[in-house]
């Protein structure tokens, strides 16, 4: 079968909701990212994921607009991100969502408000309107009867599961996630990828999901992304869907989805190297 | 100081533009900063107040009354207060317990990535943080000065009733008989060049917090220090405009 006859029976994914393109950061002349392209369609679980240090958050930094790249373009609903001002970026951080890695909740605030904040700020539903949605927001993540604990008050686990419950208050087209499951139960991983799921194959949202968590990141990414480390620092090193992950030849991505100690990504130095880091 | 200038100017758009723009800060944020910045800090106002008016009258009784001059001390200890120690002891305890509170709260907000949670939630942290504190401080401090300089005013008739043996009347009378109003004003409006200097130094040291635990440590100093030498160069321009010129 041809090229064309292939990409005939493809549906058309439509136009990309997020494209990245070159996107270079160097930090103190240090590449942190370098070269990244990749694109996100509608309905997608994009995975981003890599060894610690590799760029992960970074990158996630760079496309909702916190850190300004070195060169490269970032387009979110086909505009421009990066040489964006701060009022017009504003229109787009309406569109999306994002669950910090540790929930960045506001410790002076409640769980209630915190999940309330965006819809407080950006709409003009009724406020007991907004305490049903609270409500219901805080039920997806299995939190419910906690909106008036302080984010003191709960574990860490919790908190990163308000985290979630506030990035979809707005029920934004685009969400992301910072590690959403990384110190979570298995039962709570299980209940917030079946929610990111539901969120995306129901309701038609795009989610960014940046984790080191090989269960749930196939069973929820649609299409993932390895960056690389040490002389591969920061670049894409395998992009494909789940199964072509799986079945990817690069021995560092399979060191990485097996999690074995040792392999390309090195458990130890060899003698010469360690003597030479040492005396430089 | 860049940093500094464009966050004073980012103050005045979101107090005296946005609102027209349909962008208000939150008046409910506004009150509570009132209540943590001003309300909370009366006792420890009071104290000292209180005791820089009895300290005054004591000195001021002891040195005056070898010269027969008695009489003299409540219009020293009304002058003292109103034009200078008010304003400046006021300032300093609101450096030290709101000032410091405001730059850790703020910075460890920056480490926990609460402000970029803001940011990326499309609400600006100045409208939202800085607003309500900034109004706060320039509304309580005049007040706790007015509510200091006659809680002073006490401390020397306590010393003047009991040890000198004047008239609570009398007292009084000379007090504010000695006292004019602009001694008054000037002290007011040199409370509220502090209180601006104060909350704008505060919150520029707590957004700018970076590196973790240490970081809010290191700015929490910085920001009482340059507040201090700030408030005592302003209160000497001041001091210059209003008396020497």
């Amino acid at each position: 079968m041809s090229d064309t006859a292939i990409n005939a029976a493809k549906p058309d994914p439509g136009p990309p909701v997020i494209e990245v393109t070159d996107l270079v950061r160097e930090f103190n002349g240090r590449k942190v990212l370098s070269g990244i392209t990749f694109k996100v369609y509608k309905g997608e679980t994009m995975i981003i994921m890599g060894g610690s240090g590799c760029g992960k958050s970074t990158l996630l930094r760079h496309i909702i607009g916190s850190l300004k790249p070195t060169s490269g373009s970032i387009k979110i609903f086909g505009e421009e991100i990066t040489t964006m001002r701060e009022p017009e970026l504003n229109g787009i951080r309406k569109r999306f969502g994002m669950n910090f890695q540790f929930g960045a909740l506001l410790q002076s605030m409640t769980v209630g408000e915190n999940v309330a904040l965006p819809l407080l700020e950006h709409s003009d539903v009724d406020p007991s309107i907004i305490d049903l949605i609270v409500k219901m927001k805080l039920e997806l993540v299995g939190l419910t009867g906690f909106e008036h604990l302080k984010p003191a008050e709960i574990s860490g686990g919790m908190r990163k599961r308000v985290g979630l419950a506030r990035a979809v208050a707005l029920d934004p087209e685009l969400l992301f996630s910072d590690e959403p499951t990384s110190g979570l139960d298995p039962v709570m991983t299980a209940v917030v990828d079946r929610l990111t799921e539901d969120l995306t194959k129901n309701l038609g949202m795009t989610a960014v999901v940046v984790t080191h968590d090989m269960t749930s990141a196939f069973r929820i990414g649609s299409r993932m992304i390895m960056l690389g480390t040490a002389e591969r620092q920061g670049k894409i090193i395998a992009e494909g869907t789940p199964e072509e992950i799986r079945n990817h030849p690069d021995a560092m991505l399979q060191q990485f989805i097996r999690g074995e100690a040792d392999g390309p990504i090195p458990l130890k130095l060899s003698k010469d190297d360690y003597i030479k880091r040492l005396i430089g | 100081m860049k940093d500094y200038l464009q966050l004073t100017a980012s103050i005045f758009y979101w107090l005296f533009v946005a609102p027209f723009r349909g962008q208000m800060f939150s008046i409910n944020d506004t009150f509570r900063q009132i209540v943590r910045i001003g309300v909370q800090a009366l006792p420890m106002a009071s104290l000292t107040a209180f005791s820089i008016g009895l300290t005054l009258a004591m000195q001021a009784a002891h040195e005056m009354g070898r010269l027969g001059a008695d009489a003299y001390v409540p219009d020293l200890v009304s002058l003292t207060l109103l034009r200078e120690l008010g304003p400046l002891l006021i300032a300093v305890i609101v450096i030290g317990r709101s000032g410091s509170a405001v730059t850790a709260e703020l910075g460890t907000m920056k480490v926990s990535e609460e402000i970029e949670a803001l940011q990326v939630m499309a609400i600006n942290p100045v409208r939202f943080l800085v607003v309500p504190r900034f109004l706060a401080m320039l509304v309580m401090l005049p007040v706790l000065t007015i509510f200091g300089n006659y809680v002073g005013m006490v401390g020397g008739w306590t010393i003047c009733h009991f040890n000198i043996g004047m008239d609570t009347s009398i007292y009084i009378f000379r007090c504010f008989d000695r006292g004019a109003p602009w001694d008054l004003f000037s002290g007011l409006i040199k409370s509220v060049v502090f209180a601006w200097l104060i909350i704008t130094i505060a919150c520029h040291f707590g957004l700018t917090v970076e590196g973790g635990a240490e970081g809010v440590g290191r700015c929490t100093t910085n920001s009482v220090v340059y507040s201090l030498l700030a408030m005592l160069i302003a209160n000497a321009i001041l001091t210059a405009l209003f008396f020497f010129t």
